[in-house]
């Protein structure tokens, strides 16, 4: 139970803050990547055949 | 009114709020044996004697290492008891107290999935259940049962090392060769006498954290002993590449003289048994066994590379 007008929840320090950053960051870039690898592999699983396609 | 005493706001100092660091993850996933496994894979992948688009390739040997680094995780989650008790793994992110046991067996898992579901997607389902196979085997057959339980940990766990040049071969191909074969059985003889030289030296802190290491129930000199013998049957063994011919000639040469230095320095450590010497011996034949493995794939991979690059320029119109 909290007092009315007291802050709920945790506070993080500097060094939580920081490094929670530094992860979501990292797991941007690790998702980003993967996204445009698969991009790249299923292009270059199709080869020509990308342009094949009926119009 | 608060819960907690003498506070008018909590803070995450007290609470298990994680402090790590992408890099302290990235150490989870232990990035030298990564790089290993990464550089006996491009060997299986190279030896095919298909083509394989870069793309394909390079997206496989990620998968592959992703694979190996799940593994590496796994071991850290399984083995965080027996990790703080050793110098040399007291510094892990676990024992260190910046990645809880709950997050790295997270992590592993999850990258296992993601490496095992990418290989087949990205390959082919042959080569995604040879690394299912190699975590599983590293995980649950080694650090789970073999490692604590009998003095043949290494041996036995030994084929999970082995396993990439496999696994690459078969993500070119979709199939497993002899040549591919040669390269697990060259890693797989090749373990045994790398491990047990560090053994020597470590074998105090395995004997403080229960490990159950060679030098430790049968004693140093039976060490010695397999050590010699496994180099006599690694030396030849070695030749197999150029014998098998997908290897040249100077791979063959090659392979010789490092195959004699290997049973110099493994004798060097079956006759030198005391003081500070033998455990120079020891040591040098730790490092040198580490020469010994890259230097025959690098040969590998090299003349593969080379013969490819040649092929380019015959094809091109200029």
């Amino acid at each position: 139970m909290t007092n009315a007008g007291e802050p709920e929840g945790i506070t993080l320090t500097p060094a939580q803050l920081k490094s929670r950053r530094q992860r979501n960051v990292a797991i941007g870039i690790a998702i980003g990547f993967f996204v445009l690898l698969f991009y790249v592999v299923t292009i270059a699983k199709l080869g020509p055949g990308v342009l094949e396609r009926p119009l | 009114m608060s819960f907690i005493s003498g506070s008018s706001e909590r803070t995450a100092s007290d609470l298990t709020v994680s402090i790590a660091s992408p890099s302290d993850y990235l150490a989870l996933l232990k990035p030298r044996v990564m790089s290993l496994v990464v550089f006996t894979a491009l060997a299986g992948v190279l030896i095919a004697p298909t083509h394989v688009h870069p793309v394909i390739g390079f997206a496989s040997l990620l998968a592959i290492a992703v694979g190996a680094g799940a593994s590496g995780a796994l071991n850290m989650w399984y083995d965080a008891d027996i990790d703080v008790l050793m110098k040399r793994t007291r510094k892990r992110p676990i024992p260190a107290g910046k990645i809880s046991e709950g997050d790295a067996l997270g992590f592993g898992a999850t990258l296992a999935v993601l490496s095992v579901m990418t290989l087949g997607i990205v390959a082919n389902w042959l080569a995604a259940a040879l690394l299912a196979f190699t975590i599983f085997f590293y995980v649950v057959i080694y650090t789970m049962w073999l490692k604590r339980s009998t003095p043949q940990n290494i041996v036995i766990g030994g084929a999970a090392g082995a396993f990439p040049p496999i696994v690459g071969y078969a993500a070119a191909t979709g199939e497993i060769s002899l040549a591919s074969l040669a390269l697990f059985a060259i890693i797989f003889v090749w373990t045994p006498p790398h491990f047990w030289s560090l053994a020597l030296v470590k074998a105090d802190e395995y004997g403080r954290a229960g490990i159950p290491m060679l030098p430790n129930v049968k004693g140093a000199n039976r060490t010695r002993l397999e050590i010699l013998l496994y180099a006599i049957v690694l030396a030849p063994l070695g030749l197999s590449p150029w014998l098998l011919g997908f290897a040249s000639l100077a791979y063959g040469l090659l392979a010789t003289v490092l195959g004699a230095l290997m049973l110099l320095f493994a004798a060097r450590v079956y006759f030198v048994r005391t003081g500070e010497r033998a455990d120079r011996c020891a040591k040098s034949l730790f490092g040198f066994s580490i020469l010994y493995l890259f230097l025959l794939f690098a040969e590998i991979v090299g003349e593969r590379l080379l013969a490819f690059s040649q092929r380019l320029t015959i094809n091109l119109p200029w």
